[in-house]
């Protein structure tokens, strides 16, 4: 390693760190006004890559210059920048006072969206854009070749920050915008038009990604798979920047860059393991990231979650009692296939009501619970096909040991941060946790993942692995039911309602939400573990972010503030999951377009609606009854 | 040996000194006021108490034992309850509920995987709610009760440890006059019942000089004066610095009021 070699290298790392700022300043500029964590920015750039190879290539027919190119770039960069503002008018508009949670599932909606309409439009096979006009040589540093725009690339990064810092300190748009990162609510106070305000922040805040996607054609080829690829870099640079802050966004830029750059080097499996950790480590010295600064304090909201305890009445205990003998029948009288989906439906309840657990009753927004049912999969998966060729009655029981172990270990930085960092921190940490499973091909079998974890000849047929997995899933959702009854429950519920009162009262909240975390992780893991046994294999996308998004749904399906909700949500969702998939080239186009409704008509579930539904019958009826004759 | 002994306490945000130098003493059984205008650091020398805030310096002795910068959940583990300016409840449960998680806190069962929590400490939250009269309401939710009430329970739930020491911020702010009364009353008997010393900061001057032992004047950061109501209302600091001509008269009458019957 020469002097030339690592200037390059470093060199290189300064290209990716300005790409890596044009999109992210975008997404903090976004969160800082709205206060919404857009997962579509990452869609924003992907169609700035594409509006880029599509019109781009027309204009170098026209005239092949490098003026050319860059009105391509712009032009790809203000229609991206419309689309933002759709979105902001059709949907974002009407979620600014919901909880994060929805925020966050109604954007990661319109992720869905786009990427069906990409494969619609642009169709499955990437599309390499033309190199820049004038920038297609390479310049000579230190002796080696390094390429020209890569160095232009450079300059960029620097530039949007300039362009930003006079546009926010120069002009009443940026005032405003900083007003109302600091202050949403006085902004307001003080008679400024909101709505043209948000529209026009959404503007800049799409630009600014279509930007960063249109700029980086000649390099990488459009792609479908663009979107979470960057989206997860762009949430950890604004995290590590403090969200809301552009110096903090180009300041982490040019650390992840150069980690990156360098990183490849030492450990070249393992750069984005190495990002995240880095992540961690400054959440938990400066929670509010480098340069960022906690929000006023806004108006009190109830805590999302369950908020009464209903105890199961007779009826209630009948019904259920009923459904389990049902569900315990599947088998007996159901089909192959049924018996199948049963199966399914039993390990997704167990790992929405462990989330359930989290948050309902913890206020633990976990973004990224698929990694504890994603541990707990390959635990048991690899244990059974691994060097011990650990039996299927050894290998299951473990899967929650080592699902819980991890979920510990995450857990103690997780329950440090609140609100939207722990929900960006549980991401990051199934990104890492999916990066492993992915890149540590070896081991894990990569992409592929594993296959033969099947059950012994005992439990081989559909019928006996049926009650294999009944058993436990019952068990454990029965024991976390108590649980959410038993002090322990109460406790976390305290800690969600007010961790002011719940210290005041000698309660150590980060302990018990230490604990509620890798109790929940275990729980997920135990399901993961089933499931694996129950596909045959195990594989990335069992811990991968539309997973830990299955779950979510599962959990918002049902109600997030009923107890039993979560089962009712799991198996609808996959329920319907199952019987649409197949018909359907759209799924995700549904199934995103699906989040957005449910988001906005039914923010409280089926069963919270059905709850309400009942609440308001009651009411009409009650005053009739008591009304004297 | 008094119960509370603060000792030169200083705290600074920035240029700021929020406290310099505040020293005092509580005997059990004692309602000590602190009184100053906004931003004279009423809050941060109750925090500083209540170990919420970290001094830069000084010590705080409850019981003849060192509490400074504890943790404010192991201070409650030493005997010290809390009530805040805004009501600091459990919004998702029952006013029983609500007592009965600090009775299970002061047991250590918070990690009780299995009980059912309705039923344990259900006697004892219902005697203690009996004692701050919201025995009846019991079984509602927390959060369908009237504000006055919510403080009411908060005095309970500050109870369930059997404290030495109350400290309460602002304990009638957001209330009625009516309630306030009422529930400065409560307090008191309660306190002088059981030789609990109360440490409160007030806005409403009719609270602290009807109910008051002693008061402390804290402006800037800095005592200005202590005594007793009478001496603090004929102080001419005081006057100048804070309560003003009418807010002396005010005192006056509030005294006579709750001296004479």
């Amino acid at each position: 390693m020469d002097l030339s070699f690592l200037a390059t290298q470093a060199l290189s790392g300064l290209a990716s760190a300005s790409s890596l700022f044009v999109i992210a300043s975008g997404l903090s500029i976004v969160f800082g006004v709205t206060r919404i964590v857009n997962f579509a920015h990452g869609s924003l750039y992907m169609l700035g890559a594409y509006a880029a190879v599509t019109i781009v290539p027309r204009l170098l027919d026209v005239s092949y210059s490098p003026w050319m190119f860059f009105l391509g770039v712009l032009a790809s960069a203000v229609a991206v920048g419309l689309v933002g503002v759709t979105i902001e008018v059709v949907l974002l508009r009407r979620i600014y006072r919901a909880p994060e949670l929805f925020q966050l599932l109604a954007t990661f909606g319109v992720v869905l969206i786009v990427q069906d309409v990409v494969l619609k439009v642009w169709g499955p096979v990437d599309i390499p854009g033309p190199r820049a006009p004038g920038l297609r040589h390479g310049v000579e540093i230190l002796g080696e070749r390094f390429p020209a725009y890569e160095v232009f690339l450079i300059v960029v990064g620097p530039m949007v920050l300039a362009l930003l810092w006079l546009l926010m300190h120069r002009t009443r748009f940026g005032v405003l915008v900083r007003a109302a990162t600091q202050d949403r609510e006085m902004v307001g106070a003080l008679g400024v038009n909101q709505a043209l305000l948000f529209t026009a922040t959404l503007f800049l805040g799409a630009f600014l990604a279509g930007l960063g996607g249109a700029l980086q054609i000649p390099r990488v080829p459009a792609s479908a798979q663009m979107d979470t690829a960057v989206i997860t870099e762009a949430f950890v640079v604004t995290v590590i920047g403090g969200m809301g802050s552009v110096p903090g966004a180009f300041l982490a830029s040019l650390i992840i860059g150069q980690l990156q750059a360098f990183g490849i080097l030492v450990f070249p499996k393992v750069t984005l393991v190495l990002v995240f950790l880095l992540m961690a480590a400054v959440l938990v010295v400066k929670p509010y990231g480098l340069l960022g600064r906690p929000a006023a304090a806004g108006h009190a909201v109830a805590p999302e979650g369950i908020l009464s305890l209903a105890h199961f009445g007779r009826t209630e205990s009948l019904l259920a009692a009923l459904a389990v003998a049902a569900l315990l029948a599947v088998p007996l009288i159901g089909d192959a296939y049924t018996t199948k989906v049963a199966i399914e439906v039993m390990v997704f309840a167990l790992a929405a009501f462990s989330l359930q657990f989290l948050m309902g009753v913890g206020g633990l927004v976990s973004f990224g619970h698929a990694a504890y049912f994603g541990i707990g999969a390959y635990a048991a998966g690899l244990l059974a096909t691994g060097p011990l060729k650990l039996p299927m009655e050894a290998a299951i029981p473990l899967a929650p040991v080592f699902a819980g172990a991890g979920a510990a270990l995450f857990g103690f930085f997780v329950v440090r941060l609140s609100g939207i960092y722990l929900a960006m921190l549980t991401l990051a940490f199934a990104q890492i946790v999916h990066a492993v499973c992915f890149q540590w091909v070896e081991v894990t079998g990569g992409d592929n993942g594993v296959v033969g974890v099947w059950p012994p000849a005992w439990a081989g047929n559909r019928e006996a692995y049926f009650y294999v997995v009944a058993l436990p899933t019952l068990a454990a959702i029965l024991f976390l039911r108590r649980a959410i009854y038993a002090p322990f429950g109460y406790t976390l519920r305290a800690a969600r309602d007010s961790a002011t009162r719940a210290d005041a009262i000698g309660i150590d909240v980060r302990s018990h939400r230490w604990l509620g975390f890798t109790l929940a992780g275990a729980a997920a893991g135990l399901a993961g573990g089933l499931y694996a046994f129950s596909k045959g294999s195990i594989d990335p996308t069992m811990v991968s972010i539309p997973m830990s998004v299955d779950f979510l749904v599962m959990v918002l399906v049902g109600g997030i503030r009923t107890v039993a909700g979560p089962l009712v949500g799991a198996a609808s969702f996959h329920a319907l999951k199952d019987f649409f998939m197949p018909l359907t080239d759209f799924w995700r186009l549904f199934l995103g377009a699906s989040i957005i409704a449910m988001v906005l008509l039914f923010p409280r579930g089926v069963v919270g609606a059905a709850e309400g539904l009942r609440g308001r019958m009651r009411r009409r009826r009650g005053p009739a009854v008591a009304r004297p004759a | 040996m008094s119960l509370l002994v603060v000792d030169r306490l200083n705290k600074r945000f920035g240029g700021v000194w929020a406290a310099r130098a505040v020293s005092f003493s509580l005997e059990a059984g004692e309602l000590l006021a602190v009184i100053g205008p906004n931003g004279a650091g009423k809050s941060t020398t109750f925090g500083m108490v209540g170990g919420q805030v970290e001094p830069d310096s000084g010590a705080v002795v409850l019981a003849g034992e060192a509490i400074t910068g504890l943790p404010s959940r192991e201070i409650w583990r030493k005997g010290v309850g809390r009530t805040f300016q805004v009501a600091q409840t459990f919004v998702s449960m029952t006013v029983a509920e609500n007592v009965q998680m600090a009775l299970v806190s002061r047991r250590g069962g918070t990690r009780n995987l299995v009980a059912d929590t309705r039923a344990l400490h259900r006697e004892e939250a219902l005697a203690l709610l009996d004692g701050v009269g919201m025995r009846a309401d019991a079984d509602r939710p927390v959060s369908e009760l009237a504000y006055g009430d919510v403080k009411r329970v908060e005095l309970a739930v500050a109870l369930a440890a059997a404290p030495k020491l109350l400290l309460m911020d602002e304990p009638t702010a957001g209330m009625a006059s009516k309630e306030r009364a009422g529930l400065m009353e409560l307090t008191a008997r309660v306190a002088r019942a059981r030789r609990i010393g109360v440490l409160f900061t007030e806005h409403d001057m009719d609270a602290v000089f009807a109910h008051a032992d002693r008061i402390l004047v804290l402006v800037r950061g800095e005592i200005i004066a202590a005594g007793t109501p009478e001496e603090i209302r004929r102080d001419a600091r005081v006057k100048r610095a804070y309560l003003g001509e009418t807010g002396t008269k005010a005192a006056l009458r509030a005294r006579r009021e709750a001296v004479a019957p």
